[in-house]
């Protein structure tokens, strides 16, 4: 727009640019903030915070290891589970379901994306542990105890109670965004396949099977953004502890879930600057992710600026 | 002075691709003069200038003059908010502003204008444009049902009193008919006719018929150029120019 | 060959079955929850719980009253500063934002966008808790209002971008200036869907407990001043549910309902808003 002379547009204009670089002050404000309060543990305990496996405060002894293997495992264990469900449910609303249900399924969806993280973890805590436990875990570990995977004790609160409740949190999104890489496919493509005398589920398998993968490859990620940050459900339900265990069936930490716990006891100053230095690597972590995430879904969908975190 | 608006070897380009050549007119007051020509002749760019709308395009370059009110609105020291209020416009599509009443569609010219009125007087403007739009008594007892809720016609003559409510002198039409139906159309030329009697009217149309029907001056645009103008029945009878004689009779366009 | 065209059609319909059963799983927890939560906190939900305090282990009775005012305040104060910061930004982002400058700050707040709502609670922490040396709903706002900020930015650009450019053209040839244009007409044409995307960021916010952990801090009393620790529901349904008491695991599942009911009416009527058009 070349309009000049007028005094009140340009005042305007620049007002707003004003509040839009407060916006932009805010995100640096915090990275900032983040690594100046990380710098005294950094400088102190250096790269052991992230192979040391011992995490004592009390000592003194700051490894970070079981935090971020813990986040790592319940996140993957999520995707294993949300994967196939959101895919399939997807492909069940935009190939099968007939079109009166479309709406209402979609719209549950979302419901289930708006509820707020403790209600899943009181969920968890009292409905979601104790029937894991009492009806698999408990069974499972009688008989398949020997493997590494399920060895153990069996309390409830695990690092599968943390998976599989994660898994339902991030299931909205996977859905939502593996059902618009899903009517991308060209009609023509799919109506070839079936004039050829293909079945649905080939017609699926072939033509969505090549079109779709980067698109939901690009879910996953996005989900598995979302999966690594969430707080309050999984640490009401992973049992707190922090340990590298294999077995699934083992209490569990994450890097969430240590800050969550730790941060108003901590005492010392080095105690709270290696809590916030997890905070950093986590908010670095969920940077990449999420990044990585939009790249892959730029190229493959039309309206992915909708749905990138949350 | 007889003519409303004078424009000067008006040459536009976008870009470097030149899309108006040297035109020079006159556009009389109080007549209506229509500008025709086949698609891609410059005619929308051409009316585009005349109220400095064509900025709204990046890339967009003029050089020549448009004398209005003795002075060249091209010119930096112009104002084009001013300039609009005094020369209006009416685009092709109708679009009344969305969710907004009849009633606030036409007043809205007036509040942001800045001019003090009183809701008294906002009111009987209202009343005065939309009478002049021939609307006022399909309108009057619903004045706050929702602009968007009338037909294609009836939405563009509310643009049309819309447009007359900040009380031009000149109203701009660019093919103001072409997304509506015959009955709505032969509506407003009726209108047109009416209102050139108080307005300086230039109508955009690809329509010669129309042109015919409604217009007291033709000017004929071809390729960016102004191939020839005069007075409409003349035009349509006995051109001066083979080029007009030739898209009268249809061998293009 | 028949046995071929068998075991097609059967591989045909296993796979639907798969994906029926898919959506059935996805949707089932949602039923499971909503179920749990009518029924487990159906005990405590008396309207004692929306205007009693809480009361210590033991004694009966108690409610949540000043968690649902905390939450209103809390949220109240992020959206005081977050709403004119947001809109104005996602206006600039609009209607002026072509450069390299417009380009940064939608990255930054596609970044905002994606941080765990943790972290935000650490910079609550830094900024408000560590210089005033006491907790205070101050610092829970400015935590929330981060989370809040990036969601109102994008819908409010992407909002204003669905004004037809017509709209726009017919304000600027009544002669209507361009600032006022943008204002009063753009912005009043696009004010219903940025409403519901202000709505939508409420209803987040307003269910969020990990940035309050350590900023806000929680109460036992009625707010006695903006600097000072606050209470909140979701604070308070966290310290209930984790605790050892069983009547604290009832009122956990009462609060739950408060809250989830907070965020429907939110949710809804957000999306409501879109759908009538006045």
């Amino acid at each position: 727009m070349k309009l000049r002379g007028n005094i009140k547009d340009y005042l305007f204009e620049k007002t707003t640019a004003l509040f839009a670089l407060g916006v932009l002050t805010l995100t640096l404000l915090l990275f900032g903030l983040l690594v100046r309060e990380s710098l005294p543990a950094i400088r102190k305990i250096g790269a052991s915070f992230a192979t040391n496996t011992t995490w004592d405060p009390v000592l003194e002894e700051f490894g970070a290891l079981p935090f971020l293997y813990g986040t790592v495992v319940s996140s993957f264990l999520a995707i294993l589970i949300a994967l196939p469900l959101g895919v399939g449910a997807a492909i069940f609303i935009n190939e099968f379901a007939p079109e009166w249900l479309k709406t209402p399924i979609s719209f549950l969806a979302e419901l289930l994306a708006a509820i707020p993280s403790v209600i899943y973890g009181l969920w968890g805590i009292f409905v979601l542990v104790p029937i894991l436990r009492d009806y698999f875990m408990k069974p499972a570990s009688r008989v398949l105890g020997w493997i590494p995977l399920f060895q153990g004790p069996v309390y409830g609160p695990s690092m599968l109670a943390a998976g599989v409740l994660l898994s339902i949190m991030i299931l909205p999104f996977i859905l939502s965004v593996s059902r618009e890489v899903l009517a991308t496919v060209p009609r023509v493509q799919k109506e070839a396949v079936l004039s050829l005398g293909g079945t649905h589920w080939e017609m699926i398998r072939i033509v969505i099977g090549q079109h779709c993968i980067p698109g939901i490859f690009g879910a996953t990620i996005l989900g598995l953004g979302r999966a690594l940050g969430e707080t309050m459900a999984v640490t009401m339900v992973i049992g707190n502890r922090p340990d590298i265990v294999l077995s699934l069936f083992q209490p569990g930490y994450s890097m969430a879930a240590v800050i969550a716990n730790e941060f108003t006891e901590a005492t010392g100053d080095l105690y709270l600057s290696a809590l916030v230095e997890i905070g950093l690597v986590l908010f670095l972590l969920t940077i990449v992710v999420n990044f990585a995430a939009k790249l892959i879904l730029k190229r493959f969908t039309p309206a992915e600026s909708k749905r990138t975190g949350r | 002075m007889e003519n409303a608006i004078e424009v000067k070897t008006l040459s536009a380009w976008f870009g470097d691709h030149q899309v108006l050549k040297d035109i020079t007119m006159g556009i009389r007051r109080n007549s209506v003069t229509s500008v025709m020509g086949p698609s891609g002749c410059g005619k929308s760019t051409f009316i585009r200038c005349l109220n400095r709308m064509h900025e709204l395009t990046p890339g967009f370059r003029t050089a020549g003059e448009v004398l209005f009110d003795g002075r060249n609105v091209l010119s930096e020291e112009v104002d084009p908010v001013l300039l609009r209020r005094k020369v209006g416009m009416v685009f092709q599509q109708p679009n009344p502003f969305p969710r907004m009443s009849v009633y606030d569609n036409v007043a809205v010219g007036l509040r942001l204008n800045g001019r003090r009125k009183s809701r008294g007087e906002i009111a009987d403007v209202v009343e005065k444009s939309l009478r002049m739009a021939a609307l006022w008594e399909e309108v009057k007892d619903h004045l706050d049902q929702m602009g968007s809720s009338l037909s294609g016609g009836q939405q563009q003559r509310l643009c049309i009193a819309r447009a007359l409510a900040v009380e031009p002198e000149v109203l701009l039409m660019d093919e103001p008919c072409s997304a509506l139906d015959p009955v709505s159309t032969s509506k407003i030329e009726d209108l047109i006719e009416d209102l050139s009697e108080k307005y300086t009217i230039v109508v955009v149309t690809h329509n010669m018929q129309q042109a015919a029907r409604i217009s007291d001056s033709v000017a004929f645009f071809l390729l960016g150029e102004l191939i020839e103008m005069d007075k409409s029945a003349k035009m349509f009878t006995n051109p001066s120019d083979k080029r007009t004689e030739e898209y009268i009779t249809g061998r293009f366009g | 060959m028949k046995s071929v065209a068998y075991r097609r059609k059967a591989t045909d319909r296993i796979m639907k079955a798969l994906f029926l059963l898919s959506a059935f799983l996805v949707i089932l927890p949602l039923f499971l929850i909503f179920s749990d939560l009518l029924w487990k906190g159906a005990k405590e939900l008396k309207w004692s719980l929306l205007t009693d305090l809480p009361r210590p282990v033991g004694e009966p009775g108690g409610g949540i009253a000043n968690g649902i005012l905390g939450t209103l305040t809390v949220a109240g104060l992020a959206m005081a500063g977050g709403i004119p910061l947001a809109v104005l930004s996602g206006i600039y982002l609009a209607e002026y934002g072509k450069g390299a400058f417009a380009s940064v700050v939608r990255f930054a707040v596609d970044l905002l966008a994606g941080v765990p709502s943790i972290i935000m609670g650490i910079f609550g922490y830094v900024l408000w808790v560590l210089p005033m040396k006491r907790f205070s709903a101050l610092a829970g706002a400015s935590a929330l209002a981060m989370i809040f900020l990036p969601i109102v930015v994008r819908t409010t650009e992407e909002m204003l971008k669905t004004v037809p450019v017509p709209v726009r053209e017919a304000a600027l040839a009544l002669g209507i200036e361009r600032w006022k244009t943008t204002l009063f007409i753009t912005v009043r044409t696009a004010s219903a869907g940025i409403v519901t995307g202000i709505l939508l960021a409420m209803a987040r916010i307003v269910g969020e407990t990990a940035p309050l952990l350590f900023t806000a801090l929680g109460n036992q009393f009625w707010q006695t001043g903006l600097d000072q620790p606050i209470a909140a529901v979701p604070l308070q349904v966290f310290t209930y549910a984790i605790s050892p008491y069983d009547d604290w695991h009832d009122k956990a599942w009462a609060g739950a309902v408060v809250l989830i009911l907070l965020v429907l009416v939110l949710s809804i009527g957000a999306r409501l808003l879109v759908r009538t058009r006045r």
